[in-house]
């Protein structure tokens, strides 16, 4: 298992150099001098030239990578030129808004996929089984936007359960912090879940046809142990990776979600980073994002390790 | 009372190019500690027959008849009563022990489950019954062995768990579907001698499903032949070897190579096909590659019915002549 570890481990670190040399490439070969961006149309080509050599852009491409990747390896990776926040700070004060959406929406996702998909596996074919997959296959193809506005037309405006916009945080107001963030999460996971369910319930409907099952079935174990005991375990592989991915996307932020529920969070930190051209906080908060969409893949690996014990001792 | 009867038991699946009789009016019987043998090539309805015993066939599957074991009729018991039923009375052991066990849970976790399940035993006693088990099947260090996974016990040792399963709550009747077939030559006797002997000791009753008569030699008190769903004949093994009446249990006894035919004998194999089982033949099943078969193969279906002795039943027109005895 350690070795598992280790070996894992190893892959991962080509995969974070290759993602910060994407990184740091992508804001460099945008178009548009940082220089005059900073200095506004107002700049003489003698402040332009005096800033280049500041930042070190005078200098070759290769050379300023490997003074970024220096840089960023001790903790540093850059300041805003406009609010002088550091990369570290903006993305401190966001991560958490998009770190309990993202905890929220999966786990309400899961809440729904996974016991619909279980129990249309159960009948597959069936009249509920029919019913869900249609109706997940419709709440698929609605956009979030959409889905957001309808959730706040009918909880926010005709309700009146639950606040349409707006974010405080859980330390100060723990209560009010959570009504804030049902309907973004609520949106995110009505997304969500037709995913999980449809994954979870191939799997589970493949794993019903192994011998073992048939043995479960033949040594008399009750069916509720055999769903979940002897199928749900060898069936959830691809529900594990699908959720990576959903978590590794929706640290990220959602852009759409947090614009319109008004939420601080990742997402919104860079799309002004976007729209004000502070290449510096766009180019630290997609390096950390990648690194965190790469560690809970990461993690994913572990947790086949643990589901499928073949994997655990290199057989598979 | 026999502790089985099967009667009049068909089974139909549904399949794109029309109906599938697996399984075409069986009728077969096993007391209490016998041995019932069931022979015939793949595709012949012997697997769909254990699995209308177990009540195991596929959700489409028709199946009609009766399943009597031990008073009551599986078939129409309801789903509680059987699931109580199957592992404390009814075990099974499948074909591919590859397969058969649960890959993500330990060998402990599948033994003790069924032991919890139908015996009231705490854990320490379902912990100490299956190390118990494991040992009588031939594992050794079964302490360790509850910890591990299947993937860590070679093919023979995952059938010795499986048999173990099977045995763990004392069943009255084992039905071992091939449970040779995906083993190692060398392994295959051994695993019968274990069959055998605590069938013996536990005095269950058990069916043996093969393609090979040679399983069934010494082991079966009574052999049941099948082809193309029917059973085509039924007797006592040593009646049965002494003399066989239904060209097709000759034909599948000469089709097992024996170690005294000289290199390079071409194997005696059965030529054609078995009949497609969605379109049943007017006639005998086996008379399109029966080396007997006359005008009246082809015409009507033979019953299966005894003639010179009251146990021993064939199915067939013109049974083997006395002079054309072969050597078991």
């Amino acid at each position: 298992m350690l070795n598992f570890v280790v070996r894992r481990l190893l892959a991962i670190l080509p995969v974070l150099l290759a993602v910060s040399l994407l990184t740091f490439l992508i804001a460099s070969l945008l178009p548009g001098d940082l220089a005059y961006v900073i200095l506004g149309d107002q700049a003489t080509p003698e402040n332009v030239a005096a800033l280049r050599r500041d930042m070190g852009l005078d200098q070759p491409l290769w050379w300023r990578y490997l003074s970024w990747l220096g840089h960023v390896l001790q903790g540093d990776l850059g300041r805003s030129f406009r609010t002088g926040q550091t990369v570290l700070q903006a993305v401190g004060e966001r991560i958490p808004v998009s770190l309990q959406l993202m905890l929220m929406a999966e786990f309400i996702g899961l809440l729904i996929g996974v016991p619909v998909a279980i129990a249309c596996a159960a009948r597959a074919g069936g009249a509920f089984d029919r019913f869900m997959t249609g109706s997940a296959f419709a709440m698929l193809s609605m956009p979030s936007f959409l889905m957001a506005i309808l959730l706040i037309y009918l909880f926010a405006v005709e309700l009146h359960w639950l606040p349409a916009t707006g974010y405080v945080p859980f330390t100060e107001e723990p209560l009010a912090n959570l009504r804030f963030f049902v309907l973004p999460a609520l949106t995110l996971a009505l997304a969500e879940w037709p995913g999980i369910m449809r994954v979870l319930r191939s799997d589970m409907i493949a794993t019903l046809q192994e011998d073992y099952i048939a043995l479960a079935k033949a040594k008399g174990l009750k069916p509720s142990r055999i769903l979940f005991v002897h199928a749900l375990k060898p069936s959830s592989l691809t529900l594990v990776t699908v959720t990576g991915i959903n978590i590794g996307r929706l640290l990220g932020g959602t852009l759409i979600v947090e614009t319109i529920f008004a939420l601080p969070g990742i997402g919104r930190l860079l799309v002004g980073a976007i729209y004000t051209r502070d290449l510096v906080i766009l180019q630290g908060v997609v390096l950390l994002v990648a690194c965190g969409f790469v560690i809970v893949n990461f993690i994913v690996d572990m947790l086949y390790a643990v589901l499928d014990p073949r994997i655990r001792h290199g057989h598979a | 009372m026999p502790l089985l009867t099967i009667e009049d038991v068909a089974v139909e699946l549904p399949t794109p190019r029309g109906n599938l009789r697996a399984v075409d009016r069986v009728d077969l019987s096993l007391e209490a500690g016998r041995t019932l043998g069931i022979v015939g090539e793949s595709g012949c309805g012997k697997t769909m027959l254990s699995r209308a015993v177990l009540q195991l066939l596929p959700k489409k599957a028709k199946l009609t008849g009766r399943v009597m074991f031990d008073g009551v009729d599986l078939v129409r018991l309801d789903s509680e009563r059987l699931r109580q039923l199957r592992g404390r009375d009814l075990a099974v052991v499948f074909q591919d022990p590859m397969t058969s066990l649960n890959p993500v849970l330990t060998i402990g976790t599948q033994l003790m489950e069924t032991i919890q399940e139908h015996l009231e035993l705490d854990v320490a006693a379902a912990r100490a019954r299956s190390i118990e088990l494991l040992a009588a099947v031939g594992i050794p260090a079964p302490e360790q062995r509850l910890a591990q996974y299947p993937h860590q016990c070679s093919g023979g040792m995952r059938q010795r768990i499986a048999i173990a399963i099977a045995l763990s709550c004392e069943p009255k009747l084992l039905i071992a579907d091939e449970p040779t077939t995906a083993l190692d030559v060398t392994i295959q006797a051994q695993i019968l001698d274990l069959l055998a002997r605590e069938q013996r000791r536990r005095h269950m009753a058990m069916i043996i499903i093969t393609h090979d008569l040679g399983v069934v030699a010494g082991r079966a008190d009574e052999v049941a032949v099948m082809y193309a769903g029917r059973v085509v004949e039924r007797a006592p093994t040593p009646a049965l070897f002494k003399r066989m009446h239904m060209p097709y249990t000759e034909a599948l006894l000469a089709a097992i190579p024996k170690l005294e035919t000289a290199p390079h004998t071409p194997l005696p194999a059965i030529s054609g096909r078995p009949p497609d089982p969605t379109r049943p033949l007017k006639g005998c099943s086996f008379a399109p590659r029966c080396r007997y078969a006359g005008a009246r193969c082809h015409e009507a279906k033979p019953e299966l019915k005894a003639a010179e002795m009251p146990d021993h039943l064939y199915a067939c027109f013109h049974p083997i002549p006395v002079t054309e005895e072969v050597g078991a």
